[in-house]
C-alpha cells in the first residue's frame, strides 16, 4: 500500500496555524515516518499534486487566486480540513469587509505611502469584494477552530485520520484562544 | 406575609425524577439538581428574560419548545433537555449570533473569558453555515472608564436589567428593531454624557461578551467579575424581610 499523502496550504492568514503545525515538534518526524508531506509552504513543491489524502488549509479566501487554489485543492483531495479561525470565519482578514476594496487599497497603497503612492494593478491577484471562509466556496470535511488551533489538536486530528478514525476534537479547541 | 404551605411537584428531567417547589422554573430545578441546561441571557440575580432561546427544552406531549428559564414546573411534567432537534436549534442560534456581528474572537478583549465563545465550544459549533452580515457598528468610547462596542453585543439585555433592577439607574435601554437593534445609554446619547449613569460598572461585569468593557484592557485581558450579583440579591432579600 502506498503511503498516505498530506498537503498543507497557506491562504489569507498570518502563518500562525503553520507555526502551530511546527509546534508539534519532534512529532513531525513521527508524522513523516507514517505519511508523505507532498505539498506545503514547508516543502518545495510548485504544484498541488493529485491524489492527496488529507489537505490542511490555513487562511481565508480573499482573492481570485485563493478561489482558484481552494477549488484545485478540493478537487485533488479526499479530506479537507479548515485549519484555524481565518479559514473558518474569515477572522482578522475579514475585518476589511465593512469597507469597499477601493477604500482598502487607497488606504494601504496611497494614503499611508510616501514613495510611489500607486495602487498596484498588474501581476497580483485581484481582491474579492468580501473575504469569505473556505466552506462558503468549497465543501469542507472538518473544521478546527482556534487562533491558532493548538499543536496537540492538530496532531490528534491527523493521526486519527491516518488510523482511519474520525477525530473528536471540537471540545479541545475553540474560536480565538 | 402569608405563610403558604410549599407545594412540592415531581417531574422528570431527561429521565431523572426530581422534586421541585411550586412556582420554580425548569432551569432552577435543573440547576438545583446539577443538571446543565445551556443559557446565555440568563444570569442568577436578574429577572429571567427568555430572549436568547438557548435554554429551550421539549415537554412531552407538546410540540412547542419552551424556554427553561421562564417556564414554571407542574406535576408530572416530562422535560427533555437533550434531543437532536434541540441541539440543532441551539447550534443554529449560536451560529446566527456569530454571523450577525463581527465577533472576531482572536482580537477581542474578552477572548478566553467570553460566554458566547464558550457556548460555541460546548455546543460543538465549529463553523457558521450562514453568510456573515458584515455590518459596521460604532464603538462608543466617550465614557472615561468604560467602552461600549456594539460589534460584540448579542442583545442579551443583562446590562439593561442590571442597571434597572440592581443599580436602579435605568441608563441602558434597547433601541431599534431586528438587525437595527442596539443597546443605548439614556436617549441614545454618548455614554460619557449620560446624566443617569452612576459609573457603578455593574453592566460591564454582567456583559457575557466584549461588548461592555473596562478601558485599558488589551486582547484577552477582560475577565468579568460578577460575584457581586448573587450576594447583592440575597442581602437585599434579607433586608426586605
Amino acid at each position: 500500500m502506498s503511503r498516505p499523502k498530506i498537503a498543507t496550504l497557506w491562504l489569507d492568514g498570518c502563518s500562525g496555524c503553520h507555526m502551530s503545525i511546527l509546534d508539534m515538534d519532534q512529532r513531525i518526524l513521527e508524522l513523516a515516518s507514517r505519511a508523505d508531506i507532498v505539498y506545503s509552504p514547508l516543502v518545495d513543491t510548485k504544484e498541488f499534486p493529485e491524489g492527496v489524502d488529507v489537505a490542511i488549509v490555513e487562511g481565508a479566501i480573499s482573492t481570485d487566486e485563493d478561489v482558484h487554489k481552494i477549488r484545485l485543492v478540493r478537487s485533488r483531495s479526499k479530506f479537507l480540513i479548515s485549519l484555524g479561525d481565518c479559514a473558518i470565519t474569515g477572522n482578522v482578514p475579514s475585518m476589511r469587509n465593512p469597507f469597499s476594496t477601493q477604500e482598502i487599497l487607497e488606504r494601504t497603497f496611497v494614503e499611508n505611502t510616501t514613495t510611489n503612492p500607486i495602487i498596484p494593478s498588474e501581476d497580483i491577484p485581484k481582491l474579492l469584494d468580501k473575504v469569505v471562509p473556505l466552506h462558503h466556496v468549497v465543501d469542507v470535511d472538518l473544521h478546527l477552530p482556534g487562533c491558532p488551533p493548538p499543536a496537540d489538536v492538530i496532531w490528534e486530528t491527523v493521526t486519527k485520520l491516518l488510523d482511519g478514525e474520525m477525530p473528536e476534537v471540537t471540545i479541545k479547541t475553540r474560536f480565538g484562544k | 406575609m402569608d405563610e403558604q404551605p410549599i407545594a412540592i411537584k415531581t417531574l422528570t428531567i431527561d429521565g431523572k425524577e426530581v422534586g421541585a417547589r411550586s412556582g420554580d422554573t425548569i432551569l432552577q430545578v435543573a440547576q438545583e439538581h446539577g443538571i446543565w441546561i445551556p443559557t446565555l441571557c440568563f444570569l442568577d440575580g436578574l429577572t429571567a428574560y427568555g430572549s436568547c432561546r438557548i435554554c429551550m427544552v421539549e415537554l412531552e406531549g407538546n410540540n412547542r419548545l419552551f424556554p427553561a428559564c421562564v417556564t414554571k414546573v407542574y406535576e408530572g411534567m416530562v422535560v427533555i433537555i437533550h434531543s437532536p432537534r434541540l441541539e440543532h436549534y441551539r447550534r443554529v442560534i449560536v451560529e446566527m449570533l456569530l454571523s450577525e456581528r463581527p465577533h472576531i474572537c482572536s482580537v477581542c478583549v474578552s477572548n478566553g473569558h467570553c460566554e458566547l465563545q464558550t457556548m460555541a465550544q460546548l455546543l460543538g459549533v465549529t463553523s457558521v453555515r450562514y453568510p456573515y452580515l458584515m455590518r459596521k457598528h460604532d464603538v462608543d468610547a466617550s465614557n472615561h472608564r468604560f467602552l461600549h462596542d456594539d460589534n460584540r453585543c448579542i442583545l442579551c439585555g443583562r446590562c439593561v436589567r442590571v442597571c434597572s433592577e440592581i443599580e436602579g439607574a435605568h441608563t441602558w435601554a434597547f433601541s431599534g428593531r431586528g438587525v437595527e437593534s442596539r443597546i443605548v445609554t439614556d436617549l441614545d446619547q454618548p455614554w460619557g454624557e449620560s446624566e443617569s449613569c452612576t459609573g457603578c460598572s455593574k453592566c460591564v461585569h454582567v456583559c457575557p461578551t466584549g461588548a461592555l468593557i473596562e478601558k485599558g484592557r488589551s486582547v484577552a485581558e477582560m475577565a468579568k467579575r460578577r460575584q457581586f450579583l448573587p450576594y447583592l440579591t440575597v442581602m437585599r432579600k434579607e433586608d426586605a424581610e
